[in-house]
């Protein structure tokens, strides 16, 4: 029923109740009254109109709604006249509910809502696994020979689909659209159509386009259609340029598919069909490990009992191939856990923080409350007294504080916006990022948190009212100066609480910013200030000749050197931070061969004989490269110093022999460098360098130093390169700092974020203290006043008052010290080099508490302390 | 009739919840509108339940509201105009069914205490 029926039906009662009078009062003259008194003989036997219609509306059970409008009108006159208490609690509530329905969103939209795949709840990710070699994650890429195996074997309980998402083409320049660098997957033909994606323009990948011979085909990712080809609806049969060759455009997928996969993918913009693409070597191997495997489970088969089955069959391919790169297990995980696994801590962890700030923000409201009823006693007293219903009361307090929540939920609903705007802006590096959506269930949520806001801050505020009888209430009023224990009890309470929460929330800040601080002062064994590095890579079409590539490679670095500003300059096939970028195994010529099964593996470096001393790796013996040493005389290694003592232990590695780096032919050792590491997270793995002048390399990375500005060198060294090859687009152009800045993002956005929530609780916590300390000294004043009247010292008063403040803290404190021990644990996966139990992070989180408690405890001690006893008498 | 006497006010108040009963009742024989209904009550019982018209009105739209009656306007026979007039509905006969047979429990139950009959004793 609406508001409009009530008019209407009040127009109808109003007509009847007329009609009915009117007869009442025609009777009344038929029985021969005269007009005028049969009217208000009438008027009698009907009652009071006024009060009828009342009782009549009543039935209609509208009143409940006048009434509530009424209570709220009353509200929001209360509020008003204490603009302060109401901004600050709107504010505190605001902060609270912005923060969670922030994180909430994030939570549900990246690791709740499930993929947008067909059944998503089936689809599963295969990885091998390698138990006695620890790797940086369990989870290791499947090589194609398993893969065909895995397909056949399992092709009653699964289908299953094979995918390289860290692939790339250079795109040709054409039609005024400048040539450039797209990061790209290779997929078996059954990859899109097993997720169950369907092109929104021509169709995805058959069978037949996926083999050797087929004519190239290639799917595009709709952001890239929409960018390079400005959405243009008969893309479809065109031909698009990758590395040089030919391919006929077949399909344009949804804006909405994305691959997130725990390898990358979500910055993939050409697909194509990995066995037209993937050299023949690779797509036989059992050594090679270039592939993610996504299977979807038949109805009824689990992910366990599709790892078991082929767990026995790796086994077998293990038995069947003992190199020691073929690994021997297989582990699976569901494609959603595949995606975000990574986030989950760091995510929970923000919602616990944010989760913490919201409670403290409420009972921080619930202190402000009582506060504020407890100015208003006398009020409260009286109206109980003259007959204002306890419950009435009670709903008065709800309603201030449901208005209160409501304020802030709004106000905390556009900070959330606005902080998710800014999430989606700095993290588009994180898996999913783009599900992050306020929906229907998100605004739920927000109604929730501030229903739940109201009702605890409200009921807590209520409760302690409703403990003390009227008249106490009244006595008390009359002389204030032992006011408000009880309510003073519960704040304590929830003050204890509140600093308690603080803690964990602040060593949980220390422990993530340590492990931040640690992170970013990680060496990663070259200098990083002014240095910049740039990618490139010549399209096997136009670069076939491995002499046209080396005398490509020369001249440009020649180019970059001759730069004015350039200190140093060199190639390399991955600078040190960025990332995997290949690793081989090897065998040791003099040393005697290892038992089947077992291998050495190194990272392996490309680069020319400047890069050492361009980047800053210093030579730690024997030497470099020499110019000559290329093509078919690269027969020369470097290796890294922990390479040395790994696999060289107590000998001189000079001279060694190392052979099987993927290929025939002996290398031998020549000098040993410094260690880096591939990952800033991750520690220096053995490398081995070999000349990026032969062994079949067809891109670089070029470092570029200069003693400052070294930024304003990309230009010039884009130019150099545009001048050799105008079709051959740069990528990845960063400083070394800016590379490692990107590596280090999660540590730094995680432990930010929680150490803004920490001092957020810190400040309120800090707040509550001073509020009930200074509310406990105004009630006492006249006590004080004797006090020091009868000649109390007045660092007596001080220290009393101080005492009577830090008991809740420091409860506060052990409370927050004991479950921080219980929970630190929690967030161990997303520690860098620090321990739950970090001792330093404890102390000085203790510390701080006490500093900030004894500060804002100090203020109404010294005021206590301070009082004029004549003034503090006279004011009762 | 002229005033306020000593005479209405020994008339008892229509005892609290045979209102609704009372006037279920009444509709048995066919709808009426609200003048009508506290007339008619009035009247049945001689003027002993004396009731201000008015407290009809609350108990009427309360009736109509749980679906016990429905109204109407309708225009009077013999005054010709329109008064709202109240009907029961098949859920009012069952209400009043039930009603009924829980005050004639109740009756008896208060009759058998006040005056215990030679079986009783």
């Amino acid at each position: 029923m609406g508001w409009w029926r009530v008019g209407k039906r009040d127009a109808d009662l109003e007509r009847e109740l007329r009609s009915d009078l009117e007869l009442e009062e025609e009777e009344q003259r038929e029985n021969g009254l005269p007009p005028e008194e049969a009217r208000y003989a009438a008027k009698r036997a009907f009652g009071n109109p006024g009060l009828i219609r009342e009782q009549t509306r009543t039935v209609w059970s509208w009143n409940w709604m006048e009434s509530l409008a009424r209570d709220l009108r009353f509200g929001l006159r209360s509020l008003s006249r204490a603009p302060g208490f109401t901004f600050v609690a709107v504010v505190v509530i605001a902060l609270g509910i912005g923060a969670n329905v922030a994180l909430f969103t994030v939570v549900r939209s990246v690791l709740l809502k499930p993929l947008p795949f067909r059944d998503p709840d089936r689809l599963v990710l295969m990885y091998e696994y390698e138990p006695d070699r620890p790797h940086h994650t369990p989870w290791l890429p499947v090589d194609a020979g398993s893969f065909w195996d895995w397909q056949r074997a399992t092709q009653s309980v699964a289908q299953m689909a094979m995918v390289s998402p860290f692939q790339g083409y250079i795109v040709s320049s054409e039609a005024g659209k400048l040539p450039e660098q797209v990061d790209a997957a290779w997929c078996t033909g059954n990859f899109l159509s097993l997720l169950g994606v369907q092109p929104v323009l021509g169709r995805g990948f058959t069978a037949d386009d996926d083999r050797p011979g087929a004519t190239a085909t290639a799917v595009l990712s709709a952001s890239f259609w929409k960018r390079r080809y400005g959405a243009d609806p008969a893309i479809v049969g065109k031909t698009i340029m990758l590395d040089a060759k030919p391919y006929t455009i077949i399909g344009v997928l949804p804006p909405s598919f994305v691959y997130s996969g725990s390898f990358g993918g979500n910055t993939v913009q050409v697909w194509t069909p990995v066995r037209h693409e993937a050299p023949a070597f690779l797509l036989q191997t059992y050594g090679d490990h270039e592939f993610q495997v996504v299977a979807r489970l038949a109805p009824g088969v689990t992910l366990a009992a599709l790892e078991s089955q082929l767990a026995a069959l790796q086994k077998q391919i293990k038995a069947a191939h003992p190199e020691p790169a073929v690994h021997p297990r297989v582990i699976g995980r569901t494609m959603l856990d595949d995606a975000v696994q990574n986030y989950k801590t760091p995510l929970y962890a923000l919602l616990a923080a944010t989760g913490c700030v919201l409670l403290i923000a409420c009972m921080n409201v619930a202190g402000l409350i009582i506060a504020r009823a407890a100015s208003r006693n006398k009020e409260l007293a009286i109206r109980a007294a003259l007959g204002g219903g306890r419950l009435r009361l009670m709903r008065e307090r709800l309603i201030e504080s449901l208005l209160l929540s409501a304020a802030g939920g709004a106000l905390g609903m556009l900070l959330a916006w606005g902080a998710l705007a800014w999430l989606i802006h700095m993290r588009q590096d994180m898996n999913r990022v783009e599900a992050i959506r306020i929906d229907g269930v998100v605004a739920a949520f927000t109604v929730g948190i501030i229903v739940l806001c109201a009702l605890s801050s409200g009921l807590i505020s209520a409760i302690s009212a409703g403990t003390k009888n009227l008249l106490a209430g009244l006595q008390e009023g009359s002389r204030s100066h032992s006011g408000g224990t009880t309510r003073a009890m519960l704040r304590r309470v929830l003050l204890a609480i509140e600093v308690g929460l603080t803690v964990v929330l602040l060593v949980g800040a220390g422990l993530l910013l340590k492990s931040f601080e640690r992170l970013r002062s990680a060496d990663i064994g070259v200098p990083i200030n002014n240095t910049l590095t740039l990618r490139l890579g010549l399209p096997d079409a136009r670069y076939s000749e491995p002499r046209k590539r080396v005398a490509f490679f020369e001249q440009l670095i020649a180019g970059v050197r001759a730069l004015p500003g350039v200190s140093g300059a060199g190639l390399v096939t991955a600078a040190p931070g960025e990332g995997w970028n290949g690793d081989t195994n090897f065998t040791i010529v003099e040393h005697p061969p290892l038992p089947s099964g077992q291998g050495l593996d190194f990272m392996l470096r490309g680069t020319e004989p400047g890069y050492f001393s361009a980047i800053g790796l210093p030579v730690l013996k024997g030497r470099v490269f020499r110019q000559a040493e290329r093509l078919e005389r690269a027969n020369v290694v470097l290796i890294s110093r922990g390479a040395a003592q790994q696999y060289f232990p107590g000998e001189d590695p000079i001279g060694k022999h190392i052979k099987d780096i993927g290929g025939n032919g002996v290398w031998e050792v020549i000098g040993v460098v410094g260690d880096v590491r591939w990952n800033i997270a991750q520690p220096p793995l053995p490398t081995l360098y070999w000349p990026i002048y032969g062994n079949g390399y067809n891109f670089a990375t070029v470092v570029v130093r200069a003693p400052h500005d070294v930024e304003s060198l990309a230009v010039p060294v884009q130019k150099i390169v545009a001048q050799l090859d105008p079709e051959l687009p740069v990528w990845g152009v960063m400083t070394l700092r800016e590379a490692i800045g990107k590596s280090t993002a999660d540590s730094e956005f995680d432990s930010i974020l929680v150490m803004g929530f920490a001092v957020i609780a810190l400040v309120l916590a800090a707040a509550g203290l001073y509020g009930v300390l200074a509310y406990l000294v105004a009630q006492r004043t006249a006590e004080f006043g004797i006090r020091i009247a009868l000649g109390a010292r007045r660092e007596h008063v001080l220290r009393k008052v101080l005492v009577d403040g830090m008991r809740p803290a420091l409860a506060g404190l052990i409370i927050g010290l004991i479950s921080s021990a219980a929970s630190v644990h929690l967030i161990r996966s997303i520690l860098y080099e620090t321990q739950p139990f970090d001792p330093a992070v404890f102390t000085s989180v203790a510390g701080l508490l006490l500093f900030v408690a004894t500060a804002a405890c100090l203020v109404p001690a010294w005021r206590a302390a301070s009082l004029d006893p004549v003034q503090a008498l006279r004011n009762e | 009739m002229s005033s306020m006497t000593k005479e209405k006010q020994q008339r008892t108040a229509v005892l609290q919840g045979t209102l609704d009963m009372l006037i279920l009742r009444t509709l048995i024989y066919g709808a009426a509108h609200g003048h009508q209904i506290g007339k008619h009550i009035q009247r049945t019982t001689n003027d002993f339940l004396q009731m201000q018209h008015g407290s009809l009105y609350p108990a009427l739209h309360r009736l109509e509201k749980r679906g016990w009656v429905v109204s109407k306007w309708e225009t009077s026979p013999d005054r010709k105009r329109e008064f709202k007039y109240y009907r029961l509905t098949e859920k009012g006969r069952k209400q009043l069914v039930a009603e009924e047979s829980q005050w004639r429990q109740m009756t008896e139950a208060v009759a058998r205490v006040m005056w215990p009959t030679a079986e009783g004793s």
